[in-house]
């Protein structure tokens, strides 16, 4: 038996997220899974193709129960965007699913011509993305993902930060005529939103009311900020959480609404600071012309510090103790 | 559905027809890819006018064939061999490569006529690879064509499709290499040689026809002769700038635009040659 991962969640950060009454559900890509073969289950023409990654996109029930929707091309991923690009030509709608690593970097071109050019109404699945797959190194880790899908035309990019966004974006996404990306993670996830909350492709979801700091996280970090923000409301701080899981199109509205109303915004992502959430809020905020303190928690322009995804978020200060103490710094 | 049908003497004519309207658009345009457009002309000519079961009225028809060209910029003699076929007016070429014309210098689907948007080198086959794998999963009898170049096949995404092709059995699929041993900065086989193909591509599980490219019924019995169980990769053994004598085999010619005069003496040698044949 291997030892278990580290947890993203200190033992105060759990005590916190149980006494905000957060439950922890499962991994967000095997709600992702789970939601495809469901609706695969009743259409025939959802085609899931993979690169030798069914076992890691949790796949392999889909695959068994649904042999003759599933497409295996091989560790091939360029193979794997021309193949689902020319299946979503032909009428099907077909899910592309890769490690977020290759897929965004080796076949960045399939996607921008035979995907989003030819606008084909493809779904492209970034598994175990950001640094999901920690200890295994830089050339496991997609920390450009966003940058790189942001500057191609074409394209909803959608990143869930729990169960119910990812079965929200996973049904956006089958329904959706042009093509989508979704990135996913494989950590257990908190769940964020009542099940009657209201999910729509390129509105920002509010995880938590409060005027004094705003936090706009998207992913698997947006637990963080909302654990922070019920830190800081102990000590009379209130903050604003939202979960951006819409990259693209990006809720401008919602995001000017936190810089106007709030005293500073902090932007969090499992992402390079480079070309990610945080410099889309910024560009939104400074055309505005609303100024407020502001920061961008992500990754630096360095290589990555080795470790499980745990240890690197919290290197970096994605946890609730980093993102509280980066509050405080900026409301002083 | 959709199918024509021409004889080797009207599809002869034709040809001269069309390697005219593409050297005039690509004068036009002042820009283009003329070598390769010439030396794939006579594939294109017989596709569209033998093979697909494609026409400008079933071009919306899921049971229609496809054809992607993945040699994108060879896409001025698409474009002659669409206008012919009627998928859209002969005087939209005189707005190739204009401000604001959706004709651009590689195929994109604003065109009528055009699957896929193609261009960068290698990803014709892996989407072909997309579509014959629909047409299996359907049921359908659409074949699923497309069109690489020699020098396209150092991409190595072909390799991967062709892997994929073979693997699936798709027998609905056939892989046209327009094999005229030149590319950009000269011969194939001195920038990045890719011989033996035969066998290279039958070692791959491909079933693999030799034809010269320029032989309407070679091209005819090798696009359509079934092959069960296997895709086909036909070898298109063609002259660069095949039809103009002074571009015949010239690597400067790959995107080489015609001078005025230039332009004047290559109509008049297609213009000797159609008086030839229809005096024949
Ligand atoms: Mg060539």
């Amino acid at each position: 038996m291997s030892a278990p991962a580290p947890s993203l969640f200190t033992p105060a950060a759990k005590a916190m997220a149980e006494k905000i009454g957060l439950k922890l559900g499962r991994a967000n890509l095997e709600e992702f899974a789970a939601t495809l073969e469901e609706l695969a289950k009743a259409n025939p023409n959802i085609i899931a193709v993979t690169s030798d990654s069914r076992g890691s996109g949790k796949l392999a029930p889909f695959g068994k129960a649904l042999p003759k929707q599933i497409v295996e091309v091989g560790i091939a991923e360029q193979n794997l965007v021309g193949i689902t690009a020319g299946l979503a030509a032909c009428g099907k709608k077909s899910f592309g699913v890769s490690p977020g690593c290759f897929l965004t970097a080796r076949s960045l071109e399939q996607i921008k011509n035979d995907v989003c050019y030819s606008d084909v109404p493809a779904v492209l699945i970034g598994i175990s993305s950001g640094v999901s797959y920690g200890a295994l190194g830089t050339t496991h880790h997609s920390l450009h993902d966003l940058a790189v899908l942001r500057a191609i035309n074409n394209l909803t990019i959608l990143v869930p930060a729990d169960n119910f966004e990812s079965r929200q974006a996973i049904l956006a996404a089958a329904r959706a005529t042009h093509p989508v990306f979704v990135r996913f993670g494989k950590a257990p996830m908190y769940g964020l939103h009542a099940p009657a909350a209201h999910f729509e492709v390129g509105k920002a979801m509010t995880v938590r009311e409060g005027n004094d700091v705003a936090f706009i996280a998207t992913g698997e970090t947006v637990v963080h900020a909302l654990l922070a923000a019920g830190h800081l409301a102990e000590r009379g701080v209130n903050c604003r959480v939202l979960s951006l899981h819409s990259i693209k199109p990006l809720d401008a509205p919602a995001i000017l609404k936190a810089g106007r109303e709030c005293k500073a915004v902090i932007t969090v992502e499992e992402h390079m600071v480079h070309g990610g959430l945080g410099e889309a809020c910024a560009a939104v905020l400074m055309q505005a012309g609303v100024s407020k303190p502001f920061r961008i928690v992500g990754f630096p322009d360095e290589e990555t510090v080795p470790g499980a995804q745990a240890d690197i978020f919290r290197h970096y200060g994605i946890s609730m103790e980093g993102l509280s103490e980066m509050a405080n710094r900026l409301l002083k | 559905m959709g199918k024509a049908a021409l004889s080797h003497h009207a599809l002869a004519l034709k040809s001269i027809h069309l390697r005219r309207r593409t050297l005039e658009a690509i004068y036009n345009a002042g820009a283009g890819h003329t070598g390769g457009g010439l030396s794939c002309l006579d594939i294109l000519n017989v596709l569209y006018n033998r093979v697909l079961d494609v026409s400008p009225e079933t071009f919306g028809s899921p049971a229609r064939d496809r054809y992607v060209q993945s040699k994108g910029h060879c896409v001025e003699a698409l474009y002659a061999v669409l206008a012919d076929r009627g998928f859209f007016p002969e005087s939209d070429l005189k707005t190739l490569c204009h401000y604001q014309s959706h004709y651009v210098g590689h195929p994109t689907r604003h065109i009528p006529g055009i699957e896929m948007n193609t261009g960068a080198l290698g990803h014709g086959l892996p989407i072909c690879v997309g579509m014959a794998l629909a047409g299996k999963m359907d049921s359908a009898h659409y074949r699923v064509f497309t069109l690489l170049g020699d020098g396209e096949l150092a991409e190595g995404s072909n390799w991967e499709g062709g892997l994929a092709a073979a693997h699936y059995k798709l027998d609905n699929l056939v892989a046209i290499l327009d094999h005229n041993t030149l590319q950009i900065s000269g011969h194939t086989r001195d920038v990045m040689s890719n011989e033996p193909l035969d066998e290279k591509w039958r070692a791959f599980g491909w079933e693999v026809r030799s034809v010269n490219g320029h032989d309407y019924a070679a091209l005819t019995q090798a696009l359509t002769e079934p092959s069960p169980g296997k895709p086909v990769f036909i070898i298109a053994n063609t002259v660069k700038g095949k039809g103009v004598s002074f571009m015949e085999n010239v690597a400067k010619w790959h995107h080489g635009v015609p001078s005025e005069a230039e332009l004047k003496q290559a109509l008049a040698e297609l213009d000797a040659a159609e008086a030839k044949l229809q005096n024949a």
